[in-house]
């Protein structure tokens, strides 16, 4: 062996070839054995076609402006159907254009709402938090009106616009809700306990569809004669009902995560319960449970598209009265790509979101 | 001079505690009264104050006194008390709040005429179902309706289920797969369409299915099956005598390989060279009966569709709504499956498959043996939560008119009768039955594949 070293300094060799570059990628990944080649081939080929054929639909064959589906003479897709009511569909048919930037406010103002509890390195954090408390004030000022601004009645309410509503407000009522109810499932007292277990299980059981349609022909019924209340408001008191034995469940699983040693030590200092929870308890087990009120958010989210089957105007909802319409006959495919890019653009930022949050707490640094 | 107000229950005809300052006893006759009071809280000697273990006390007198006395300045700081209190006022409000309901709900049946109860499940329904699996007319009644609802339901949701699992697994794997492409694209397919709602995509595929040919058009694949947009046209075997001969073949070839199945598992963890179980098995499956029907001559025909004028005759049809309400939901599934395939196979250490693989075992075995078992635990318990959500996310089809329960029970039936209440709460039972039969089996499996001595977790 000594006799093969010579003393000195020896240049570095470069790294042999089939171990880095472009080629060493490509044999690993993409080509290393006759069937990874060949499912290679076939995939590359089935996904150039796929981009091909939807560059020509699209883009290169498409109309992108007309009054209707008539004047989308083009072979391929119409996006006429979204440029034509571009506007409607963040906002509804009939919210008046003339107030368009109330909403528009609302929308910002509530990604600094959401901010503070979403990031933890923003600056003015506290103050901020005092103002996501009055924010919901805020948005329903701007939404509905009054205080000088002119009154906009809820069944003016649409697309996006109503998608975001019932979405944050399902998720905001039912955190609150649903934090008692998993409280409530943890309960020495058995009454409470069985009441908590049997609305969680049974919320859970049945579909959303169904207490929608609670909400539109039973809750009516169940209202003393002569009070009602506006349809919007109804689907929101159970929407949130529904999403609160989920966020009961998430809840549940972040207090289960807390070890015992932090409620009894409480205890032992003489703290009691609600002070246990509220002070030690829940802020651990809520900071725990983050991505998962985010993921069920974004559950929430796509969900809300089902209203347009209680005759609600979301997204989804609007989309399918402008089908209908007798001037976009046929261009479902381009109405439905043009919404779904919304709502995948919305629940997929979320998810990222979820999941980084998620890395960091495995981390251990949040 | 302090004094306290104290409620406490005592026998009657019992002489009140002399340290109350103004005691009553009332409610002669009955076995227990309420005595109330003030009480010293002044000077004095300790044993005269009001409290319970002085009432404990073997004193004849004072032994008439049940040991607990209400009393209202402990009714909140002690614990048991202030646990009944909280129930009691849970239950007064419960009833409070259901009495209100009923009563007012009551009142608007009233005023609108509807009769409640379930004497409308006999009625005449008087309107036609484009799709049920028992046989349907319009004067049968909206009892049988409610079946019809929950047959396809069921059928949507069983087909749901068996294509998800399918396209989910591949998908699951296929995103733990060696070739980079591959894993991409399986990413890809999960991601583009678990961040979409899934009416959306129900819509979607409906609006697809409706663009396909018209019925004079119709794809034809193979003269036997065509799609067309009133639905997909397949062909049904007619089975004359001897059919039952070949599906007691099947029959008995099934159980047959289940057995050998079972009994080769044994002998296979002895034996170096154990027998090919799944390739035996299979050709058991499909060879005994294939023996049975060539010795009976193929004892069926097929029906097969034709079209006569603007429709098909003959065959079976497959209406779009099932075609694109199955597609949406076992591609949405398959998502969340594939996520949990990955996430199981993920949880394995890899020391596990290390130790296998450096123990001699062939990479299939490694997977079978040491992987899967492991993955598994991980894996079912999320499968059959998705089933559930499956079954659940099948009422979509009220969106698209496919004839389940919620579109034409809970919708058709529901307008036609105007007995919401009822109709709701049936249609909730059928969805809480099933959601509770499948969790009832996810219970016992976890229970089965628990590990043990690990504290239940």
């Amino acid at each position: 062996m000594s006799e093969m070293y010579r003393a000195g300094e020896h240049p570095d060799l470069p790294p042999p070839v089939e171990t880095s570059g472009v080629r060493r990628w490509l044999r690993a990944n993409l080509f290393s054995s006759v069937l990874s080649s060949l499912t290679t081939l076939v995939l590359a080929g089935f996904i150039l076609w796929i981009l091909k054929s939807a560059l020509i639909w699209g883009m290169l064959e498409a109309d992108f402006f007309g009054a209707s589906f008539r004047d989308c003479a083009s072979a391929g897709a119409c996006w006429a159907v979204a440029s034509a009511r571009f506007p409607q569909y963040w906002f509804g048919f009939f919210y008046p254009s003339a107030q368009y930037w109330r909403p528009l406010l609302a929308f910002a103002l509530l990604s600094v709402a959401v901010a503070p509890w979403l990031s933890e390195s923003i600056k003015y954090r506290r103050e901020l938090k005092i103002f996501s408390l009055f924010y919901p004030l805020i948005a329903l000022l701007l939404l509905y009106g009054g205080a000088g601004l002119a009154i906009v009645e809820t069944d003016r309410w649409g697309g996006f616009l109503l998608t975001l509503v019932i979405g944050v407000v399902g998720i905001v009522a039912s955190l609150p809700i649903g934090i008692l109810l998993a409280l409530g499932r943890r309960s020495e007292m058995p009454v409470v306990r069985t009441l908590c277990v049997v609305f969680i299980e049974i919320v859970r059981g049945v579909p959303l569809i169904t207490v929608l349609f609670t909400a539109s022909v039973l809750l009516p019924l169940f209202l003393p004669d002569g009070m009602s209340f506006n349809k919007l408001l109804r689907v929101l008191i159970m929407v949130s009902l529904f999403a609160s034995a989920y966020m009961a469940e998430i809840v549940r699983g972040g207090l289960a995560a807390i070890p015992p040693g932090q409620e009894e030590a409480a205890r032992a200092m003489g703290l009691g319960y609600w002070q246990t929870m509220g002070l030690i308890v829940l802020p651990q087990a809520l900071r725990i449970v983050i991505p998962g009120i985010v993921s069920s958010f974004i559950g929430l989210f796509k969900d809300t598209s089902l209203v347009a089957i209680v005759g609600l105007y979301d997204l989804l909802g609007l989309t399918q009265a402008i089908l209908k319409e007798t001037g976009w006959m046929g261009v479902k495919i381009e109405a439905y790509v043009f919404i779904g890019a919304i709502f995948w653009i919305c629940c997929f930022s979320m998810s990222r979101y979820a999941k980084h949050l998620e890395e960091k707490l495995k981390r251990g640094h949040v | 001079m302090k004094m306290r107000l104290v409620l406490s229950f005592v026998r009657p005809g019992a002489k009140p505690d002399p340290t109350f300052a103004d005691a009553h006893c009332a409610g002669p006759g009955s076995n227990l009264a309420i005595s109330y009071g003030l009480q010293h809280l002044g000077p004095g000697p300790a044993q005269q104050r009001f409290t319970p273990q002085r009432i404990r006390g073997d004193d004849e007198k004072k032994s008439n006194f049940i040991h607990m006395p209400l009393s209202l300045s402990t009714l909140w700081t002690d614990k048991k008390k202030r646990s009944l209190l909280i129930q009691t006022a849970v239950i007064v409000a419960l009833v409070l709040f259901a009495w209100t309901v009923i009563s007012n709900t009551a009142t608007n049946l009233e005023k609108r005429g509807i009769a409640s109860g379930i004497g409308f499940l006999s009625q005449p329904a008087g309107f036609d179902i484009v799709q049920t699996l028992v046989p349907w007319e319009m004067s049968m009644s909206h009892g049988r309706v409610l079946l019809i609802g929950i047959l396809n339901t069921l059928l949507v949701s069983v087909l749901g289920i068996i294509a998800a699992t399918i396209i989910g697994v591949l998908m699951g794997i296929a995103r733990l797969s060696d070739n980079w492409l591959l894993a991409k694209l399986a990413a890809t397919y999960v991601e583009v369409l678990r961040n979409l709602p899934l009416l959306l995509q129900v819509y979607f595929w409906y609006g697809l299915t409706l663009m396909w040919p018209k019925v004079r058009d119709s794809f034809d694949i193979g003269g036997v099956i065509f799609v067309n947009n009133r639905g997909i046209e397949l062909p049904v075997p007619q089975f004359q005598d001897g059919a039952g001969i070949v599906l007691g073949a099947l029959l008995a070839a099934m159980i047959g390989a289940g057995l050998f199945w079972h009994l080769a598992g044994r002998s296979a963890e002895r034996e170096e060279r154990p027998l090919p179980r799944g390739l035996i098995c299979a050709g058991l499956v499909i060879g005994v009966p294939l023996l049975a029907a060539l010795a009976q001559g193929f004892p069926w025909t097929w029906d097969v569709p034709v079209r006569k004028g603007f429709n098909y005759r003959g065959g079976l049809s497959v209406l779009p709504s099932l075609v694109a309400l199955w597609f949406a939901l076992s591609t949405y599934t398959a998502c969340y499956i594939a996520e949990a395939v990955r996430s199981g196979i993920q949880s394995v250490s890899r020391g596990q498959h290390e130790a296998a693989l450096s123990l001699g075992l062939k990479p299939s075995w490694t997977m079978r043996l040491i992987i899967l078992p492991q993955a598994l635990r991980v894996i079912v318990p999320q499968l059959i939560s998705q089933y559930l959500n499956l079954v659940k996310n099948s009422s979509l089809a009220v969106a698209i008119g496919y004839p389940e329960i919620m579109s034409v029970f809970a919708g058709t039936s529901l307008s036609q009768t105007g007995q919401a209440i009822e109709i709701i709460l049936i249609t909730m039972v059928f969805y809480l039955t099933v959601s509770l039969t499948i969790s009832f089996f996810m219970n016992i499996y976890n229970r089965r594949v628990a590990l043990r001595g690990e504290a239940g977790q």
